[in-house]
């Protein structure tokens, strides 16, 4: 089957995954992200490359942040952007998810950026939207399910380019809950397409997924060991809603093996960077220190974020 | 021009003589120079080492105010727009290596605005080849010349530094 996110010329017409996206194609999202972050320093923060298109928001799922940087970036685009906290309002109405889409088409929506607690729902929209002949919406996934988070991955890879440039030579360490984490996933995809050395994944047995091995990713259980020579940190969020599925102990029990302190930190190169996707659970998976200290790129990965969000519907938005 | 390159263009490097002695004791003292990439970046840079005074040199990609967005898309390599001095109640020079359409300028134009609004803003071009979509002229030219419509004029930096004009068959994606 066809790559559902490239048309005939293999250009970017949806985003739903980093898997199967080829190299030359996540290079020009994140070589076009470059003079995008620079417009948030000037006096207009705008671009007027979207104007008179809408974008819809579309979140079955909540998430501030998330909604937020992708409404900036349609705003500092000059397109108009509709926000829907779906949650359960229409679908307890009895309609369907394509016919709130068919709906929103027809209020002329040239972009749904979708959030979904399902694997496979802005998919299936992207799907309906060719199938009906509407190629000339776009379909942005803002997460779905344990899928795929592919804005959150190419905003890693960027921030990742932006201190440590070749990916060749690198050694990136992804520490905690990889299991429920579709953040993780997309950034693994990400980093083995640009072809990076090394890939390791670090955390309990419980919480790494089966088949991360056959993704070349390496796998450890001591943090210390894992963390032994790495140019990248990236600690993911332990949610706390996994606590009660016997998968873990107890917070302060996962803090002492798989936490990042400063002490686990200086095992890493003397230069590595340390992110986080965020929301950060202070004291769970990262230790304050840390956090706030100088290797921590954290907040800098929100900013990138905002440019790479407006990079990804600059390309999309033309069609 | 009385001197000619076998394609029958000018000598980029005559042409930029030309044109900087166009601009000598016109352009203000401290005017930024502002190029538009990427012909227009090395001629800005080249004009501030030869005229008087001390100017500053800044360097814009008009890519996301380009009136063929919908048509065409986002091109490739976008470079990132650098002005370092102050847009607002500035004097500017916009210094491009073609004038064709007008397109380029007017997006530029309309890009300076959001970073200010300048006090006044000229227009330096090494060749005008005619051919004006829009009411834009400009201030000071470096040649004029006459070029079949299915041919662009593409400006390129040499190993050594020096300018150097060819023509190329058009849809290379050349915006005027």
């Amino acid at each position: 089957m066809a790559n559902p996110q490239l048309n005939d010329k293999g250009e970017l017409t949806h985003l739903l995954t980093l898997e199967g996206l080829p190299r030359e194609v996540i290079g020009r999202i994140l070589d076009t992200a470059v003079p995008f972050v620079s417009i948030a320093e000037r006096d207009v923060k705008k671009v007027p490359l979207l104007r008179g298109k809408t974008v819809f928001n579309l979140f079955f799922e909540n998430s501030t942040r998330t909604r937020t940087t992708f409404e900036i970036a349609a705003k500092r685009l000059s397109a108009d952007v509709i926000n829907l906290n779906i949650g359960v309002s229409s679908t307890s109405k009895g309609e369907t998810l394509l016919d709130t889409i068919d709906n929103l088409v027809a209020m002329n929506a040239d972009m749904f950026v979708v959030r979904h607690g399902q694997s496979g729902a802005p998919h299936l929209i992207a799907r309906h939207l060719s199938a009906s002949g509407r190629e000339g919406i776009h379909v942005i996934n803002a997460g779905d399910g344990r899928h795929a988070h592919p804005t959150q991955g190419l905003l890693d890879l960027f921030t990742i380019r932006h201190y440590k440039r070749d990916f060749g030579a690198l050694t990136v360490a992804i520490v905690g809950d990889l299991l429920h984490s579709r953040v993780a996933r997309s950034l693994i995809h990400g980093l083995s397409t640009l072809g990076t050395a090394e890939i390791r994944a670090i955390g309990p047995q419980t919480l790494l997924p089966a088949a991360v091995e056959s993704l070349g990713v390496h796998v450890f259980h001591d943090m210390g060991d894992g963390l032994r020579g790495a140019d990248v940190v990236v600690m993911l969020r332990l949610q706390s809603e996994r606590m009660k599925g016997a998968l873990l102990p107890s917070p302060g029990e996962f803090f002492k093996h798989y936490g990042l302190t400063q002490d686990k930190l200086k095992l890493a190169k003397p230069d590595a960077i340390v992110m986080h996707p965020g929301p950060m659970n202070r004291g769970v998976e990262i230790d304050s220190a840390v956090a706030d200290g100088k290797h921590s790129v954290i907040l800098p990965q929100v900013t990138f974020g905002i440019a790479v969000r407006m990079a990804v519907m600059s390309m999309l938005g033309a069609g | 021009m009385s001197t000619e390159s076998p394609n029958g263009l000018p000598d980029a490097e005559r042409a930029l003589a030309s044109l900087a002695e166009r601009m000598q004791g016109a352009v203000a003292i401290d005017a930024g120079l502002v190029g538009i990439y990427s012909g227009g970046a090395w001629l800005a840079e080249r004009l501030a080492q030869m005229l008087p005074g001390k100017h500053p040199v800044g360097y814009i990609d008009v890519s996301f105010y380009r009136d063929d967005y919908s048509k065409k898309g986002l091109r490739a390599n976008v470079a990132t727009t650098t002005l370092p001095f102050e847009v607002n109640g500035g004097r500017i020079v916009l210094v491009d290596d073609v004038l064709y359409t007008g397109r380029s300028v007017r997006a530029a134009i309309n890009e300076l605005f959001d970073y200010g609004r300048p006090d006044s803003i000229e227009l330096a071009v090494l060749i005008d080849r005619g051919g004006r979509e829009l009411p834009i002229e400009p201030t000071y030219v470096g040649a004029r010349v006459s070029v079949a419509r299915d041919l662009s004029i593409v400006l390129s930096r040499l190993g050594d530094g020096r300018l150097e004009l060819t023509v190329e068959p058009a849809g290379s994606g050349q915006h005027g």
